[in-house]
């Protein structure tokens, strides 16, 4: 199909543009860290699991749009992009049930911990948001893989 | 339990990203057949703890209502619950189904895991004593539906998705808006806080304004009459399985949360005295039974004709709510399971023609119910129950709508009640007289459908009739929640 | 002050209304789509707006000197109800960019008056061209 094609022709453009590829070579390695770091900070500033994921996404997404949909399937197969999603939400939800089994109500970060509620706060809290920010990269991801070079198999 | 309320709605949602992973077809049928009647347990407990009266309150996160969000089941919403949870305990065994949907074997766990998340959404809705969380819920189980939509067949499917995700997103950003607005005023967002403190800013132009968006954008999503032109593609380009469950659920859902806003959180006194919304509900609920009904005589697609009759069913509905009295309220009420075990059942009927012929052309309905004795018994019962023949549930709801515009003063609307129920006895005859006095078509399939659909067709057909004689559980908390609505909120 | 003060409040309506017209007006189903983005971040204004307190920060927890004030913060609330608005927004974007996908893949095209089009000549050929 036409637009398989347009995104072969994409890439070997790509391939003749070094500029671009030394320039994404060396952010992308940042731009990973960045996604982590707003991941983490969210304790104490402006941050989180949303935003993070969606860097971390814009990472990857880069990757492909650079080296090819091929190269960031073998970072990230698309596979293994449809687990991590599952995961984040169950991870999320997990804390849930963990906060319930542990005597409070449905995602009361408080119960996680029995000696200090203030620790089990800070371990939901980061818990939760770690879930969310894994989901969001992977389907940020997921998104990606429907919509570039589609053609080839469907 | 104490964590029922959450567990309805965490069940669902662990459940889907668990089918995902389990991946297997036939495991994570299963799997998801099991997680929803596990949710039709909960709510059928939740039910029984509701009954005495009074609400239960479940604190999220241990934060106390109003700041954090609080789930809050009364007669209402427990009463909706198990409709939801029964419909989707029924219908989602019968899967994708093999003729008749898009799904690829391998992917088939998608399906299941959408299934499982719009019944969350729609669950969610109905539970939450949150404003806010009501918008969250109510895409969440949009987005599910305009998925399964998408999965139907024919390639008409896609449109039909298509439009749906406009009109429901532009219905769903109106709710947005509404709830702005009335975080405006009061500052808070959970509803029982909201109907405390709106009675002070009544009168300003913020509450109107919340008031309409709010109609308006849940109108969209109830396919109320000038509201409706997404329904009739959607419901007929699903997958039957789909129609089945939206068809009985979604709009029903919709409704409840139109009840709840009106009675719960902007108060009778405002929404039918200070405002009059009855006098505009009234005209809209006739003109959407007798156009639905008038352009379901003229459909040639079994489905097609269904997802009409349901634009006049959803008539009846906000006729009941029009009166703005209890006996109304109650007939609206009652007719969200009286309708959903009908359609649900009338719908899954379709399934098992679609199973055997791949058509739910009525032309292509020649003469079968002689193969299929059993789907167009089905199909007879279920059409009586749209017209409201007694013995029927549908009888049910017209009695309590036709009391309701008697004692409010209005006979010529119980005759327009009666006059609609005449024009639904014409497209169910059709249906019938195309089954029983044709001739078979020479490519006639050999038998009846599977056990597989059959059996959950006459669970919500055998329902539908046993309510219409035995109406405790369904007239009596119908009644008892909706005076539990007009009363307020305990 | 320009608009008397409600300068945010027309932005909302004008943005809002681009969107809605786009929405109905636009044949290409890709502007339709744009249409209910536009639509869809005016209300995100519209929230952000509501939680603006004059002269205040933003809502970050610090550690305060003693006998120093509690800086005036904006209501952080209607943001984090816009977080949630707006993932809710990329994935009605996402899910209808998919269908716009699948429709073009299953019509050759993405005009929704050439949809109609066929659509309504398919239905013509099967009531003509026998029942089966």
């Amino acid at each position: 199909m036409s637009d398989s094609d347009s995104m072969q022709r994409w890439h070997l453009r790509m391939r003749e543009k070094p500029v671009l590829r030394i320039v994404a070579k060396r952010f992308i390695p940042f731009v990973l860290l960045f996604a982590l770091y707003v991941q983490f900070h969210g304790d104490y500033g402006p941050g989180g699991g949303f935003q993070a994921g969606v860097i971390f996404a814009a990472g990857l997404i880069l990757y492909a749009m650079i080296f090819g949909r091929e190269a960031l399937e073998k970072v990230a197969p698309p596979r293994a992009v449809e687990i991590a999603a599952a995961l984040g939400v169950l991870l999320y939800t997990g804390v849930g049930v963990a906060t319930m089994l542990g005597g409070g109500n449905f995602l009361a970060y408080g119960a996680l911990d029995s000696h200090d509620p203030m620790h089990g706060q800070h371990l939901g809290i980061l818990l939760v948001e770690a879930g969310v920010g894994i989901t969001v990269a992977a389907v940020m991801t997921a998104v990606y893989f429907c919509y570039a070079g589609r053609g080839a198999g469907e | 339990m104490t964590h029922l309320p959450v567990l309805q709605i965490a069940l669902p949602l662990i459940a889907a990203p668990l089918c995902v992973l389990l991946r297997h077809a036939r495991a994570v049928q299963i799997f998801a057949v099991l997680v929803a009647w596990a949710c039709l347990g909960i709510a059928l407990a939740l039910l029984g703890a509701a009954l005495p009266g009074g609400a239960i309150s479940y604190e999220l996160g241990g934060w106390p209502a109003p700041l954090g969000i609080e789930y809050r089941v009364d007669l209402a919403n427990a009463f909706v619950l198990v409709v939801v949870s029964a419909l989707g305990a029924v219908v989602l065994p019968i899967g994708p189904g093999r003729r008749g949907h898009a799904v690829p074997p391998r992917r088939e766990y998608l399906f299941y895991a959408s299934f499982l998340l719009c019944m969350a959404g729609l669950m969610g809705v109905a539970i939450t004593g949150d404003i806010f969380n009501v918008f969250v819920f109510l895409e969440i189980s949009s987005l599910a539906a305009y998925t399964l939509i998408a999965l139907g067949r024919q390639r008409q499917a896609l449109r039909a998705a298509f439009s749906y995700l406009m009109m429901g997103t532009i219905g769903g950003t109106f709710v947005l808006i509404g709830i702005g607005f009335l975080y405006q005023m009061t500052g808070t967002l959970n509803m029982a806080d909201l109907q405390r403190l709106l009675p002070a800013v009544q009168q300003s132009r913020s509450v109107h304004a919340a008031f309409a968006f709010l109609t308006v954008g849940i109108g969209i999503k109830l396919a109320v009459f000038p509201l409706h032109q997404w329904l009739p593609n959607a419901y007929s380009f699903a997958p039957p399985a789909v129609s089945a469950f939206l068809a009985s659920t979604a709009t029903k859902v919709a409704y409840y949360l139109l009840v709840r806003l009106a009675f719960g959180v902007f108060g009778t006194a405002y929404v039918f005295g200070a405002l009059g919304l009855g006098a505009l509900l009234l005209p809209l609920a006739l003109l959407a039974m007798f156009v639905g009904a008038l352009a379901a005589i003229y459909q040639s697609d079994l489905k097609r004709l269904l997802a009409y009759s349901s634009v006049s069913q959803i008539g009846y509905m906000i006729l009941g709510l029009s009166f703005g009295t209890a006996t109304g309220l109650t007939g609206g009420l009652v007719h969200i399971a009286n309708h959903a075990l009908t359609k649900g059942g009338l719908f899954l009927a379709v399934a098992c023609i679609v199973a055997q012929t791949g058509s739910s052309a009525l032309s292509d309905l020649r003469g079968l119910s002689r193969r299929m004795p059993w789907t167009f018994a089905a199909i007879a019962i279920g059409g009586l129950g749209l017209i409201g023949a007694p013995g029927t549930a549908g009888f049910v709801s017209k009695w309590y709508l036709v009391l309701a515009a008697l004692s409010a003063g209005r006979p010529e609307v119980a005759f327009a009640v009666l006059l609609s129920s005449l024009l639904a006895g014409i497209y169910v005859w059709r249906v019938l007289e195309a089954a029983w006095f044709r001739d078979p078509v020479q490519s006639a399939p050999r038998g009846e459908a599977p056990l597989r659909i059959l059996i959950p067709t006459w669970v919500l057909i055998g329902a539908s009739l046993y309510f219409g004689v035995f109406t405790e559980w369904t007239a009596g908390i119908a009644e008892a929640a909706a005076r539990q609505l007009l009363e307020g909120a305990p | 002050m320009i608009g008397g003060g409600l300068l945010h409040y027309w932005v909302v309506i004008a943005l809002m209304m681009t969107g809605l017209y786009t929405m109905i007006a636009r044949q290409n189903l890709v502007k339709k789509i744009m249409g209910l983005n536009i639509f869809q971040v005016s209300v995100i204004l519209f929230y952000v707006s509501l939680g603006k307190v004059a002269g205040g920060t933003a809502p970050i927890l610090k550690e305060l000197a003693p006998g120093e004030p509690a800086p005036l913060y904006s209501n952080p609330l209607p943001h984090v109800l816009m977080l949630t608005a707006i993932v809710v927004g990329v994935a009605v974007t996402a899910l209808g960019l998919a269908l716009v996908v699948r429709i073009r893949a299953a019509y050759g095209t993405v005009e929704e008056d050439a949809l109609r089009k066929l659509d309504e000549e398919e239905r013509a050929e099967r009531s003509t061209g026998g029942g089966a």
